[in-house]
């Protein structure tokens, strides 16, 4: 898990094309503060209490897969085509990696 | 009613034990530790005090100071008014984050000094912190409606704005009104809590209008130039729908308030109404004047958006409606709690004496009803921009229903499920 989340992190500054930035500037929380601005309709930590998906203990690249389609306006959407938006990709893989942990 | 289950409580619990293996390692759970006080127990501060408690792994204490028994969603509180929902639909209790180890106490705050770190209670009790959070919610401003302080105003022109037993009132006097009679609604001008919430009101009883009472009226009496939110949507469903029932009035600032005569008067006018719902004009609410925070048109609190700390006051973090938004940020009970979450996470972080994250995201999604049934949105997403300073709304994200649909009513319906679960189960 933790091999995963730092690759998570080096996929961030790769995507940004930054130098490798100082230790402290790096949010190390960044995966889970990103994760938790889905929580209001998907539920905490992933767990949806009804009517939204459960985003936690979904497979990776699946979850990615299906952002990125929201993304690109491939996958009809109400509203996540709107909000995936405002995700990078490298955020987007962050996330995916989160959720996919919340076992 | 509400989410809040035991079974929920574990899951969420098991979680957090999952998290600190995860991640326990040299992040700011594992070192910070201090007294947090939390005074307002809405969508912004019962959502930073959950989660500073489970982002601390239990490390930091956590005092709520709410002065209700019970929360009261705003949000779906306009379905209540229409018959659609009961106030029980809409009412949580605070046992899930005394279950999450919130110290949870029923009180006013009434006196904040910074210098001692210390927040002074109705009661005399005094309550010390490291770090205090505040969300107030809106005071209302009544300075320039001197006929709202009449003594049967609150009983005869309501506002219905903070969800609870005008909720119920506004009900009551839509029910008793005659058929033919009218029902006015007055918005005060940008920014108000909630920008599409009086649309959505003024819709929702054109709906019930049409059902019971057909002959009656919804006139929209609005002092902002167009309408703040969802135009297009709302206008469409007006002229649609609605023909012939809703009456749409932009600059028609409210000047005063005959109560007896349920009369609003406007500049060149005087409107009559058999109903008459009066939005007044809001600011951050008391306790946030007295703490000396307000510091923008004297109405709202600026705040250091890395931190959510306010610019004027240091160790106080501002939640949610009371402060001063960053661009197109609406004061919404969505955005409130995304604000609690970024509180949270730089509370912690500053508790371990590690700086806060520098790239703060916030999400916002407001559902309107505009019957029972059929919903429309607005969604945005704010991500820090280092070189102005704030939140700036992310180009080209966000953006609005294509048009009112069936679909949407069953998300808006579970998203108050989940948020209000997120925030107090």
């Amino acid at each position: 898990m933790k091999t995963a989340f730092v690759a998570a992190l080096a996929i961030v500054a790769g995507h940004a094309g930054l130098a490798p930035a100082p230790v402290l500037a790096v949010d190390t929380d960044l995966a889970r503060n990103l994760a938790a601005t889905c929580a209001n309709c998907h539920g905490t930590n992933g767990r949806s209490l009804g009517g939204m998906e459960t985003l936690a203990g979904v497979d990776k690249d699946r979850l990615l897969a299906k952002l990125r389609e929201f993304r690109s306006g491939a996958k009809p959407a109400t509203i996540m085509h709107q909000i995936s938006k405002g995700y990078s990709e490298a955020q987007l893989e962050l996330i995916a990696v989160w959720f996919a942990a919340q076992k | 009613m509400g989410p809040c289950d035991r079974r929920t409580f574990l899951r969420v619990a098991g979680a957090t034990g999952a998290l600190a293996a995860l991640y326990g390692c040299g992040t700011a759970s594992r070192k910070a530790s201090g007294h947090v006080v939390v005074v307002g127990g809405g969508y912004g501060g019962a959502t930073a005090a959950k989660y500073l408690r489970m982002w601390s792994e239990g490390r930091v204490d956590v005092t709520l100071v709410e002065r209700n028994a019970r929360f009261v969603s705003c949000p779906i509180s306009n379905l209540v008014i229409v018959g659609e929902k009961t106030l029980a639909d809409i009412t949580l209790g605070y046992d899930g984050l005394k279950r999450h180890g919130v110290t949870v106490v029923h009180n006013e705050a009434v006196a904040i000094d910074a210098d001692k770190r210390s927040v002074r209670l109705a009661d005399g009790d005094t309550l010390r912190y490291d770090r205090l959070v505040l969300s107030p919610g809106i005071d209302f401003i009544y300075d320039n409606l001197p006929g709202l302080a009449d003594a049967a105003a609150p009983e005869t022109v309501l506002h219905a704005w903070k969800a609870g037993p005008q909720t119920v009132a506004l009900r009551k006097q839509l029910e008793t009104m005659p058929d033919g009679g009218t029902y006015a609604i007055c918005i005060p001008r940008s920014p108000y809590r909630c920008p599409p919430g009086p649309y959505e009101r003024a819709s929702l009883v054109a709906w019930y209008f049409r059902q019971h009472k057909p002959k009656s009226r919804v006139l929209i009496l609005d002092a902002n130039e167009e309408v703040v939110s969802k135009k297009a949507l709302f206008m469409k469903v007006w002229a649609d729908a609605y023909q012939g029932i809703v009456e749409y009035r932009p600059q028609s600032e409210l000047r005063d308030v005959d109560v007896a005569k349920r009369t609003a008067i406007l500049e060149f006018d005087r409107v009559r109404a058999h109903v008459l719902n009066v939005v007044p004009p809001q600011r951050a609410g008391q306790i946030a004047q007295r703490a000396g925070l307000i510091n923008v048109n004297q109405r709202w609190c600026a705040i250091d958006w890395l931190s959510m700390e306010s610019t004027a006051v240091k160790g106080i973090h501002v939640l949610g409606d009371a402060t001063f938004p960053a661009p197109t940020m609406p004061k919404s009970g969505h955005i409130a709690n995304q604000q609690g979450k970024l509180a949270a996470a730089a509370i912690v972080n500053l508790l371990a004496g590690q700086p806060p994250s520098d790239q703060p995201l916030a999400v916002n999604t407001c559902y309107s009803f505009v019957d029972n049934r059929n919903v429309i949105h607005v969604a945005s997403v704010h991500a820090y921009d280092a070189a102005t300073g704030t939140l700036q709304p992310v180009k080209g994200a966000g953006g609005v229903s294509a048009s009112p649909n069936e679909v949407e009513g069953r998300f808006a319906l579970a998203w108050a499920k989940n948020i209000w679960g997120d925030m107090l189960c």
